[in-house]
């Protein structure tokens, strides 16, 4: 049985506005990660974000929708448009069948933060009449769902960094349950001062104040993340309906997905890997794929030496066997880490390098950890993929991995 | 559905709802027709335009919380632990061992709780003090404490229930608004469908009764304004009807496999045969008066039941007391059910215990899956003025014994979600 077919992106990232323009920047070895702008961070000892150049929301939202919304759901609408652009997809008669599937982060923090201000300053009366709609965690489903007409069933799931994937996950159980076309992914911005401060108090987020220093996910200084903003959105057809439509392009199959929880803690992860490792196993088998099959892995690289040292230790229980180390890479690490963005962003770079036969290197990675049985790709690196695997993590315990396979069938 | 699809039936109900602790307090509350809804006390609600809510009080320490979980831990979290813990210790199932017919494989477990605002109460509290009452956009660090990133996401309360019942299946917080509660266990029983879990604790929890849930909800109007009259303040299908009273609260299921349920001969509330969600793609606030996205919900649901509409009994109404709502629930119900919408029963329960925004939709659930097994049916209460658009049997004020083989419970919310669940009596079912 054929997979879900991935037929458009829509990308928002500090890498770029754009699928083309991400992949350049991260080919180009461009970081996309520099000093917050827009408030004095000094008070928070973090200094440092991957923030979306030149994303002028005007160009993507229109007035009135941007004045009911935050950041993140503009965001959320230039990436949901971008890829049903990418996908030439029409919403078709039936308004029933396309979905909304998005994950969810922290909801809209700048405008949310606002409105709580004035209330706090002024009064009840100061609150407007768009806080209820805007804040939500479903706000940017409900919006997308609305702007384009699109009545299938929709839904939001928040598991922190792991939701991009976990999205992808529950569109399979949509399309298995008759309606043939999803959007999925999501985005994220919580670059303003008490989102910053929220994320802050996680104790994982680097201090340093250059971005060579700061994220360094699998480098013996790594000394934890760098936030980011943006994120990803997909759009994921059930393969008869795509070529129904006469869907010219395929950017892949989802060919497997696993999630499971660690459920060691209410923060520390489990020490031991175990059920990260079978989130993998689990996404293989219902793929089919042998670990030798696999040609990459995008790796969740949380960044601090605790959390990097656990991600290895369950690719290496996962692909330890091989006869040859398998292929590994961070993108985030040029962008920071997008929280439920970043999941969906991964996805979509991961199928940009599939295209391309290009894996992507890791930023600033200077000085490798012991990585037995993983070769960490520290530059761009000419590689044939077929067969992608991207994991992903999620505050607290939540391990999630899908299986990417090059699309071979006819349309 | 197609046919040899695994089944999924509820065998633990845990909730704590406004006026009462515990699920058997919540029925006897219910089916006595009794409301909570007071003037808040949570804070000074006096320069509020609506100071009316359905407020849960309880003690967690004295539920069961140890110091430190009550500490880290928003309201939301909390009051979806010790509804969890009382699903749990209802569903006689012994988790995190494994091994034994009622101990499933902690691999086989999975979780997945709604909620609309998460912790939003712990957010403006925490944001009242770094920001000195809303004086200092750049927020002081030093006046904040910990557990603001578990805060600033929901998803802690998926990982607290995971690591209480070591559930190491997947784990997720859903957040589609006022239908979380019901999608969160219709996603529950898909986990459950689809083999990737044989045990699932769904539900949802919400703690919304704080100063900005309350303000965001005056400026649209969509809450009531009967200051003078709290305890008849929630008036759903009645024309007097001005708007909901916000509540707060939080039900648990405990979601099985019906094989698993069947080997180890468990007691079974009721089967979840069918679920599903549309968007209305009009408005994240407005309805149209037609209902046909929810009524096409609602058809859906009962199709993947193969349970024509003719045997439903029992319609347990989101049922919010706006003016658009109630009427447009009206409408999805006689256009769904066509004829057979004179005959049903059809209650809200936000009558009582308001609407706790996400939770309210696993709460509602509870109260339709006893109503199934007791054969009784909660009334709507303060209904006294008929709507002539609301032209169905609202269960006035008087619980009514019914046996109900099948019932459906509905939900709808900003954003446009429109969801519908089925719940069948496990003999209708299960011959």
């Amino acid at each position: 049985m054929s997979g879900l077919l991935v037929t458009g992106l829509g990308v928002v990232a500090p890498t770029g506005v754009g699928a083309e323009a991400h992949w350049a920047a991260l080919l180009a070895e461009q970081p996309a990660i520099g000093p917050i702008e827009g408030f004095d961070t000094s008070p928070y000892g973090v200094s440092l974000a991957g923030q979306i150049p030149g994303f002028d929301p005007a160009e993507h939202v229109a007035p009135q929708l941007m004045v009911q919304t935050d950041r993140w759901t503009w965001t959320s609408l230039a990436a949901a448009t971008l890829a049903a652009q990418d996908a030439a997809y029409e919403p078709p008669e039936d308004a029933y069948a396309t979905s909304v599937f998005l994950a969810s982060g922290s909801g809209g923090n700048e405008f949310s933060q606002h409105e709580i201000q004035g209330l706090w300053a002024k009064g009840p009366k100061s609150v407007g009449a768009y806080q209820s709609i805007a804040w939500f965690y479903a706000a940017s489903t409900g919006q997308i769902s609305i702007r384009d007409g699109y009545k299938g069933p929709s839904g939001v799931v928040v598991t922190e960094g792991a939701g991009g994937l976990d999205s992808i996950g529950w569109a399979r159980r949509v399309t298995r349950r008759g309606t043939p076309a999803v959007l999925v992914g999501g985005t994220e911005a919580g670059i303003c001062p008490y989102a910053l401060l929220c994320q802050a108090t996680s104790g994982r987020l680097s201090t340093a104040t250059r971005p060579e220093d700061a994220y360094k996910p699998f480098d013996r200084r790594a000394n934890g993340h760098v936030i980011g903003e943006g994120g990803a959105i997909l759009l994921v057809e059930e393969p008869s309906a795509a070529r129904a439509r006469g869907a010219s392009k395929v950017w892949g199959e989802v060919a497997g997905y696993g999630a499971t929880h660690d459920a060691h803690h209410h923060e520390d992860p489990a020490p031991d890997a175990t059920q990260y490792a079978r989130a993998i196993r689990l996404s293989l088998a219902d793929a089919g794929v042998a670990p030798e099959d696999v040609d990459l892995v995008v790796a969740d690289a949380a960044g601090t030496p605790e959390l990097d040292a656990l991600e290895l230790q369950a690719l290496a229980a996962v692909f330890g066997g091989r006869a040859t180390p398998v292929p590994v890479t961070a993108p985030s690490s040029w962008t920071g880490r997008l929280m439920a963005g970043g999941s969906a962003l991964n996805v979509a770079t991961a199928l940009l390098a599939m295209r391309d036969g290009i894996v992507p290197g890791i930023a600033h990675l200077d000085d490798p950890v012991d990585a037995p049985g993983v070769d960490l790709v520290r530059h761009p690196r000419v590689q044939d993929l077929s067969t992608v695997v991207v994991v992903a993590r999620g505050f607290g315990g939540f391990n999630s991995s899908i299986v990417l396979r090059r699309h071979t069938g006819e349309m | 559905m197609t046919a040899g699809q695994r089944r999924v039936v509820v065998t633990g109900i845990g909730v704590l709802a406004p006026g009462s602790i515990g699920r058997e307090g919540f029925w006897d509350m219910i089916t006595a027709g009794r409301t909570a809804t007071r003037r808040i006390s949570f804070f000074d609600p006096s320069r509020f335009r609506s100071q009316v809510a359905a407020e849960v009080h309880f003690d967690p320490r004295a539920l069961g919380l140890t110091a430190n979980e009550v500490f880290r831990n928003d309201r939301f979290v909390q009051m979806a632990m010790i509804a969890a813990d009382e699903a749990v210790a209802d569903s006689g199932l012994t988790f995190g061992a494994g091994g034994a017919l009622d101990a499933p494989d902690p691999d086989r477990v999975g979780v997945t709780l709604g909620t609309a605002v998460g912790a939003t109460m712990r957010l403006e509290n925490e944001y009242v003090q770094v920001s000195d009452s809303g004086t200092h956009w750049l927020v002081d660090p030093r006046y904040a404490t910990g557990f603001l990133h578990q805060a600033l996401v929901p998803s802690c309360g998926a990982t607290e229930l995971a690591v209480r019942f070591a559930a190491h299946g997947p784990a997720s917080v859903v957040s589609t608004g006022c239908t979380s509660g019901i999608d969160a266990v219709g996603y529950g029983s898909q986990l459950i469908e689809d083999g990737d879990a044989d045990v699932v604790i769904a539900g949802a929890s919400d703690a919304p009764i704080s100063p900005i849930s309350m303000a965001c909800f005056d400026t649209i109007r969509a809450t009531t304004a009967n200051n003078a009259d709290p305890e008849h303040a929630s008036k759903p299908f009645d024309a007097r009807r001005d708007g909901f009273v916000m509540g707060e609260g939080a039900a648990v299921l405990v979601l099985e496999e019906l094989e698993h349920a069947r080997r180890r001969d468990a007691d079974i509330y009721c089967e979840v045969s069918g679920y599903a969600n549309r968007c209305n793609a009009f408005h994240m606030t407005g309805l149209r008066p037609d209902g046909i996205e929810m009524a096409e919900a609602i058809r859906l649901a009962l199709e993947q039941s193969r349970v024509d509409p003719d045997e439903v009994g029992y319609v347990n109404a989101h049922g919010s007391g706006t003016k658009q709502n109630d009427r447009h629930e009206t409408a999805a119900v006689k256009r769904s059910l066509g004829d057979t919408a004179r005959r049903v029963t059809m209650s809200s329960i936000k009558s009582m215990i308001g609407h706790s925004l996400g939770a309210i939709g696993s709460i509602e659930i509870a109260a339709t899956a006893l109503a199934v097994q007791r054969g009784l049916v909660p009334p709507t209460a303060n209904y006294e003025v008929p709507d002539p658009e609301c032209d169905l049997d609202y269960v006035p004020n008087v619980a009514r014994e019914q046996k109900v083989d099948v019932a459906i419970s509905v939900g709808s919310g900003f954003g446009g979600f429109q969801s519908a669940i089925v719940l069948a009596h496990p003999e209708r079912r299960m011959p």
